[in-house]
């Protein structure tokens, strides 16, 4: 068994000593050397070194997974931090329940989803995860176990979710369910030519869709950008047809890759094809939830696709307005420029609730997610220019996916940054946050 | 709707194990060292399927405690369907080299407390006619190395001793399981490195449950473990003694 402790991006490779926590009772493991640092490590899905801790020790939580209790007249589901939300949706769905928010993996862990506050699809309607999250208990490296909630202990429950897990280790919470009458969604796809259209549709199906996203053409002809299928569903309702099957088979890539297949030729053909897909032609598809929301979870390790130096994604959220659409589109054009190979780009409204969380990414805006091949210095030096035009655009990058953004953007980016610093456990840093925060 | 004890059940192996037969809707009754731990295990069960969950707090070299709680989960659950003695520990073998005290505590835990839960729970199911008994062992106690030979003769006491019983009891058509895991990557191993021969406890937690719901006599878990024990078993002592195993 190789050891797990790489971050999604396969980018910063960093040896990295690790501790299994196995019960929420435990304390911290005492560490021989008192200047090492924590850091809690869920199941590796953040994308870069917010999920590292050079020289420091990573409390991996996968071992707290067990369910506290679920009151499936309620909804209301308690949980250790480690437990994965595929295992949540293995147990409620079945019962008529469905988690609020979801990304675009079902193998990230509780904790990870606060800690990074992650939001999904339904941004729109339902905000982030944090806004679902109904308590909390966190251990601090002192020993002291704060329970966390919107009135017990606020400031420490707003610094957390959003927190990038320096707060101190988050052992269990407290989460609120949605009702759903099967597990079938019903999802409609439809091809867009320009972003202009991709805004029109977005405005008119927000209202009736639960869940909205669009996949951008990256490889687009220049006369083509900003192309796209933009994608929009609701839980089946009751009644309806059988519920779909979910696939039982998955494909697993073994080994990282020496050389990425993804590649600028690749992924043209791919999107090309993609793109140009047979659509449904009678509106609507009825699909089991787990092909809608996690496509990408049927590849197991598809990130190794890139080869040994790994990737980046880039996910920016920039405000709704002329200015903003305008910093999108800049950047489709920038990741068409040649020197790098985007081959999966997202986009999507983000809606306006609010998230408790003090440090929290998502915010009312247009988001953009890319993923570029790490080809060394000149992807970083790209990076940074899109940082520029996002920058200028009032908006903000999302760090549980960053591996190189510098402190001043960062900075820029989250101005109350500080509040974090200060709640921070003195003994809890990550790779992300020392460069981030250095002057 | 089936009837489950488990000894040690807040072992990684343990709890793996009960969660597959909690989705099917299992009745519970586990017994435990650490009280807080096992009420963690039963809330999990609970969620995950459960129809019911007892716990008992046991400290398994207690012998004289074990007839009195076997009469105790009788009384609550009625016949039993399956029995799994889950519990152990691993001590370090320099430790037991040094100290009889630590030997005789690994005996203690690893092999007579087993021994003991076994000798009263053999007699009730070989009354009620039927029902699993089934112990976690370990391919530590097919042969005697130097890395780990107080485990592993404890583990071997508990495989001969439930050879016997498995002989004993087959008339009364109760079915009785050894399990030999190999390399598993639980708390109980945390301080070794791991290679490519480790498994998860999940992993032999569905190997357990197969060869209780197959009826099986013995299972190597992983599978591969059964022919790599039957290369060093077969071993001349005049060979194995010279080679660091």
């Amino acid at each position: 068994m190789p050891h797990r402790y790489h971050p999604w991006g396969r980018y910063p490779r960093w040896p990295q000593a690790a501790v299994r926590l196995n019960w929420r009772d435990s304390a911290l493991p005492c560490l021989s050397d008192p200047t090492r640092n924590y850091l809690p490590f869920g199941n590796g899905r953040s994308y870069g070194d917010s999920c590292l801790t050079p020289g420091g020790v990573l409390l991996d939580a996968r071992g707290l997974d067990r369910f506290m209790a679920f009151d499936p007249a309620t909804g209301i589901l308690r949980c250790e931090a480690g437990v994965l939300l595929s295992e949540i949706l293995a147990q409620v769905v079945p019962r008529g329940w469905f988690l609020p928010v979801v990304p675009g993996t079902q193998f990230v862990t509780v904790g990870g989803a606060i800690a990074n506050d992650i939001h999904g699809k339904n941004h729109h309607r339902a905000g982030t995860f944090g806004c679902h999250v109904r308590c909390f208990e966190i251990l601090r490296s002192d020993g002291q176990r704060l329970r966390c909630s919107p009135a017990a202990n606020p400031e420490w429950f707003r610094a957390t979710i959003g927190g990038l897990g320096l707060t101190g280790v988050i052992l269990w919470a407290e989460i609120a369910l949605k009702r759903i009458s099967n597990a079938a969604t019903t999802v409609e796809v439809i091809r867009f030519p320009a972003l202009a259209k991709f805004f029109e549709l977005s405005a008119e199906s927000d209202r009736d869709f639960e869940y909205t996203v669009a996949w951008i053409d990256c490889m687009a002809p220049g006369n083509q950008r900003g192309r796209g299928l933009f994608m929009r569903a609701n839980h089946a309702p009751a009644g309806g047809c059988l519920s779909p099957k979910a696939k039982k088979h998955r494909v697993s890539i073994p080994v990282d890759l020496p050389v990425a297949v993804i590649n600028r030729w690749s992924a043209r053909v791919f999107d090309s094809l993609h793109y140009h897909q047979k659509l449904n032609s009678r509106g609507a598809a009825v699909v089991h939830y787990e092909p809608f929301f996690f496509p990408l979870d049927g590849i197991g390790y598809w990130n190794r696709l890139y080869g040994r130096r790994g990737f980046f994604q880039y996910q920016c959220v920039v405000r709704h307005t002329e200015e903003g659409r305008t910093a999108i589109e800049d950047i489709l054009q920038c990741a068409a420029g040649g020197q790098s190979d985007s081959f999966f780009g997202v986009l999507k409204v983000f809606g306006n609730r609010p998230s408790p969380g003090r440090l929290s990414f998502p915010r009312p805006g247009i988001t953009l997610a890319l993923d570029f091949l790490n080809r060394g210095k000149p992807t970083l030096d790209f990076l940074e220019r899109l940082d520029q035009i996002v920058a200028a655009a009032g908006g903000a990058v999302n760090p549980s996916k960053d591996a190189r953004m510098s402190a001043a953007s960062f900075k820029r980016f989250y101005p109350n940054w500080e509040i974090l610093e200060n709640l921070r456990d003195p003994r809890f840093s990550s790779g992300l946050w020392q460069r981030v925060t250095q002057e | 709707m089936r009837r489950i004890l488990i000894f040690g059940a807040t072992s990684a192996i343990a709890q793996a194990t009960a969660r597959l037969f909690a989705a099917h809707g299992a009745t519970f009754f586990l017994v435990a060292r650490h009280g807080d731990r096992l009420q963690a295990v039963a809330d999990d069960l609970l969620v995950r399927g459960a129809a019911q969950v007892a716990t008992a707090i046991l400290d398994a070299s207690d012998y004289d405690r074990h007839p009195a709680l076997i009469e105790e989960i009788y009384q609550r659950l009625g016949e039993l369907g399956i029995v799994l003695i889950a519990h152990g520990s691993l001590a370090d073998q320099k430790a037991c080299e040094r100290s009889f005290e630590v030997t005789r505590r690994e005996f203690e835990t690893n092999a007579l407390s087993v021994i003991s839960l076994l000798t009263h729970l053999a007699n009730r199911l070989e009354q009620q006619g039927h029902g699993t008994l089934s112990v976690i062992s370990s391919v530590a106690g097919d042969r005697g190395r130097q890395s780990n030979y107080v485990y592993g003769a404890a583990k071997a006491a508990v495989t001969t001793f439930m050879e016997g019983l498995r002989n004993r009891l087959y008339k009364s058509g109760v079915h009785v399981l050894t399990i030999k895991p190999g390399l598993v990557d639980s708390p109980m191993t945390a301080r070794f490195p791991k290679g490519f021969l480790w498994t998860r406890p999940e992993v032999v937690a569905r190997g357990i449950h197969q060869a209780i719901e197959k009826r099986k006599d013995v299972v190597y878990l992983p599978w591969f473990w059964y022919l790599v024990m039957g290369v060093i078993r077969a071993l001349p002592e005049a060979v194995s003694k010279k080679m660091r195993l």
